[in-house]
């Protein structure tokens, strides 16, 4: 029993050092934000998402903060009427960098780049078509005319898109040391808007599998209970 | 073990409540044969109380208003603690209250539950049915998403086509031809009054149901108190491990499956002016959707999606057998499971889109259903021989 007991007290003491694993070595989705910082966010908003939910792909609070100020939010008018900008904080919602839908299609020949929320679930074919799309570029075929600011892309059933293909070899550093190959970043970050399209998704499995473990254990012992009283019927 | 006759204390002088819970919870005689198909009523009892908390705490979260509606269901979803846990439970929650509504009833079909003396057990039930639907309706209008805006202006559309009043009265209770910020608000108010509305017809299906006993399989109704057993400690043993696999299912559901029965559109913001590919009634409503897309009127077709429930209504008087159950009637034990299949034949066609085959599957399994109840039910209660 003592042993048992220093077995536990042993295993509970390393407990701290497994859960602090996850903030050294990189998933895909951690990866995948460094590409959104980096190249999405130069087009593309997640309007319902807040700079403080980065927490739960290893963002620091400062790392958050810091990314947070760094933008600009539209914050009143002066005295003089003038508009008033503010730096962001880690509780408003990451924009898109245009300030309205106008400017967004002015600056994308007519078409506007969507809002990144939820894309990974209302995008047919879901992350898997954003991953193929971002890897799907390729020259214009001889004899094919796109207008001007569209794309050939072989993803899309009409053959073009309008954004520019927007991934290239070695165009960011991963911290962790992982190349980044337009394929790595692509699966990157396409894991990355999977789970923001799914918020809470590893809490939501991990409490799950405590939930349904402990309705198990109830299951049987209500089990034999109901059998034991049963077969003491009159 | 009787209790020991003492004076009765305070509030039984007063208000019996303890002897009333201990007659109708403890002591209450319950047939010694009820198989797991009577724990559902169990079920949907949890199923409520359980979509009441999670609804007040999803209230407290939600603005009621077509700019922030979408926004604030995002909110709940994302930004508050646990608000993703409490959505996931409302939503899983719809699910298994019709699945396990669906069961209770069919249970109830083919046992001959509906019989005397229990015809307002049945039609409280039914009305009660009716209730959480137009609840549900409501509700799934609440995130303002794209399917909650066209699902809704289908059934507004259906409801249109009623001669002289439909456009009028739609218009007045929904203050507009189209959804708007009034609707959205006014369906915010009908949501939340209707839910416990039904908590109200719940304590009268539970009290007709202690009035009048519970049915059993064979159909014949205990006379002994030897035939029964105290509902405590045998059903309420039974139904707390039923209730550990009904929960299972559920938190299955809630951890590992929140999208299984989600539509991805309603992901998207409605927009008045963007009609979505297709659009799809959430699971519990297709078999009705599919009636009203296999008329090729649209009034006819309202009528007979309106008609499939009021068959059901009208039961206890179509089946005019005293015999209850289906399994000592050998043509309804041939036609209510045909009449079983039709429904779920009816519910995978409404969320296919309409092909022909569809069309036809439709059309067929409506016309069973029709027949069964309207057809079926009065001449074979007139004419068959039971075993």
């Amino acid at each position: 029993m003592s042993r048992l007991i220093r077995n536990f007290v042993l295993a509970a003491s390393l407990a701290p050092l497994l859960a602090a694993l996850p903030a050294c070595a990189s998933t895909p989705a951690q990866r995948g934000l460094i590409v959104f910082q980096h190249v999405c966010a130069a087009c593309h908003g997640m309007e319902h998402v807040d700079y403080g939910d980065m927490a739960a792909f290893g963002l620091s609070p400062d790392a958050i903060h810091n990314w947070a100020a760094d933008q600009q939010l539209p914050n009143g008018t002066d005295d003089n009427g003038d508009p008033k900008t503010r730096p962001a904080t880690p509780t408003d919602p990451i924009l898109s960098p245009y300030p309205n839908e106008a400017v967004g299609r002015l600056a994308n020949h007519g078409l506007l780049p969507p809002d990144l929320s939820r894309l990974a679930m209302t995008l047919p074919g879901g992350a898997e078509q954003i991953r193929r799309i971002l890897l799907s570029y390729a020259p214009t075929p001889a004899g094919v005319k796109l207008d001007d600011g569209r794309y050939y892309n072989t993803a899309l059933k009409w053959k073009h898109i309008g954004m520019p293909p927007p991934l290239q070899d070695g165009m960011l550093t991963y911290p962790d040391g992982t190349k980044s190959t337009t394929q790595q970043m692509a699966t990157d970050v396409s894991a990355f808007l999977n789970d923001v399209a799914h918020p809470h998704v590893a809490e939501r499995r991990r409490i799950g599998v405590y939930v349904l473990a402990y309705l198990v254990l109830m299951a049987v012992l209500t089990f034999v209970l109901q059998r034991r009283i049963w077969k003491s019927r009159p | 073990m009787p209790a020991p006759e003492k004076t009765p204390g305070w509030l039984e002088r007063r208000l019996p409540v303890m002897s009333v819970l201990r007659r109708e919870y403890i002591a209450f005689p319950m047939p010694r044969n009820l198989n797991a198909l009577w724990s559902f009523g169990a079920f949907l009892m949890v199923t409520m109380a359980i979509m009441i908390a999670s609804g007040l705490f999803l209230a407290i979260n939600y603005t009621p208003d077509i700019t922030q509606a979408f926004a604030s269901v995002e909110a709940i979803d994302r930004q508050i603690p646990s608000g993703w846990f409490l959505r996931s439970l409302h939503m899983g929650g719809v699910t298994m209250l019709f699945a396990c509504l669906y069961i209770h009833i069919a249970r109830s079909l083919w046992y001959g539950s509906y019989k005397a003396p229990r015809e307002l057990l049945w039609l409280t039930g039914l009305g009660m049915m009716l209730m959480v639907m137009v609840t549900a309706f409501a509700g799934y209008v609440l995130p303002w998403g794209q399917m909650s805006y066209w699902g809704a202006t289908v059934v507004l559309n259906a409801a249109h086509t009623i001669p002289l009043i439909g456009k009028p009265v739609s218009e007045l209770l929904l203050g507009g031809e189209t959804l708007g910020n009034t609707a959205l608000h006014r369906l915010f108010v009908l949501h939340f009054t209707m839910a416990f509305a039904i908590l109200a017809v719940i304590a009268l299906h539970v009290i007709a149901l202690h009035v009048v006993k519970p049915n059993n399989p064979s159909g014949i109704d205990p006379v002994s108190p030897k035939q029964t057993l105290p509902f405590h400690p045998y059903y309420t043993s039974r139904d707390g491990f039923a209730l550990c696999l009904f929960l299972m299912v559920y938190a299955g559901l809630v951890f590992f499956l929140p999208d299984l029965l989600t539509l991805a559109d309603n992901y998207v913001q409605a927009n008045p002016l963007v009609t979505p590919r297709d659009i799809r009634p959430e699971w519990y409503f297709a078999p009705f959707y599919a009636i009203l897309r296999a008329v090729p009127s649209r009034l006819g077709g309202l009528l007979l999606a309106v008609g499939s429930l009021a068959v059901l209504f009208a039961l206890p008087s179509l089946d005019r057998s005293p015999t209850r159950p289906a399994t000592r009637r050998p043509l309804v034990r041939l036609s209510l499971p045909l009449a079983f299949l039709s429904f779920i034949l009816l519910g995978v066609a409404g969320m296919h889109p309409p092909t022909e085959t569809w069309l036809i599957v439709s059309r067929m399994a409506m016309a069973w259903w029709f027949i069964h109840f309207l057809v079926v039910m009065p001449l074979v209660s007139e004419r068959e021989i039971t075993s």
